[in-house]
């Protein structure tokens, strides 16, 4: 029963690393700031998650999965209102996001008129 | 008062999980003492109301939280298989939706679970239109279906 968890466990963490490697990996592959974003959020979702429920495994029907659980909880509420304000900070700190000036690029060929001044 | 009283259950099992102390009479009256003070401290602050603890959603989010907690998970596969494919397979695009919730709270809802689902992020935020920047064309999709907009639209007590 203990090997299952630990198997179980280790299986979890595993998956987890791997996609917080992958995660990191969006970080520098992916082209400008708002695409970045994309790549750090699959580290505080799934990766930060799949770590943590392997830990779970490892401590059992205890007091410290409560504390994984609200860590997991806490995370969840918090990295989406950081995420969001780091990137209302570029968008008003005057970064355009790539596909925005692509967008406007194409439009300026095709003579439309610019959707915004 | 109700919602008084509800804060204070909530703090007192956050209290009771955190420190593991079940016996001790002085720290369990100092516990009790501290979540006492807190809600008090929340009553004075203002933040006291359906929007700093909306305990009145707790039924249906039991509901749309594991909705979401799927989604996040295909989301996440789909990012991750974005991310390693060579060249990248990714289309980002800048999009805006209007969200159909009536309330602010339920605006926020929406737009932190755009954000939290990897490959969609939300930008901007003005009364009831998202700026949405997504990273592949799943992503996209996702949104624009409009699925995400209605469980929330329902979570806040829509029908």
């Amino acid at each position: 029963m203990a090997l299952l968890a630990d198997v179980i466990s280790w299986a979890l963490i595993l998956a987890g690393g791997a996609l917080s490697l992958i995660g990191g990996l969006g970080l520098l592959r992916l082209p400008d700031v708002f695409a970045r974003m994309h790549g750090a959020s699959i580290i505080d979702t799934l990766g930060l998650g799949l770590i943590l429920v392997g830990l779970m495994f490892q401590a059992g029907f205890t007091l410290i999965t409560v504390k994984l659980i609200l860590i997991l909880l806490f995370v969840f509420y918090t990295s989406p209102t950081t995420t969001h304000a780091l990137a209302r900070a570029c968008l008003y700190g005057g970064v355009e996001p790539e596909a925005a000036r692509k967008d406007r690029a194409r439009k300026d060929v095709e003579g439309e008129p610019p959707s915004s001044p | 008062m109700l919602r008084a009283a509800s804060l204070a259950v909530f703090l007192s099992l956050l209290w009771l999980l955190l420190s593991g102390y079940f016996t001790e009479p002085l720290l369990l009256g100092l516990g009790v003492a501290s979540v006492l003070f807190v809600v008090f401290i929340a009553y004075r602050m203002q933040v006291f109301d359906p929007e700093g603890h909306p305990v009145h959603l707790i039924l249906r989010a039991l509901v749309y939280w594991p909705w979401l907690l799927k989604e996040i998970v295909l989301a996440n596969i789909d990012v991750a298989k974005a991310i390693v494919s060579s060249p990248m397979a990714i289309a980002p695009t800048v999009f805006t939706v209007t969200g159909s919730q009536r309330s602010e709270l339920g605006r926020v809802i929406y737009a932190n679970s755009i954000t939290l689902t990897p490959g969609t992020v939300t930008i901007d935020l003005v009364d009831d239109k998202l700026t949405v920047h997504a990273l592949t064309p799943a992503g996209l999709e996702g949104v624009k279906s409009g699925v995400m907009d209605r469980r929330i639209a329902w979570l806040e007590g829509g029908s």
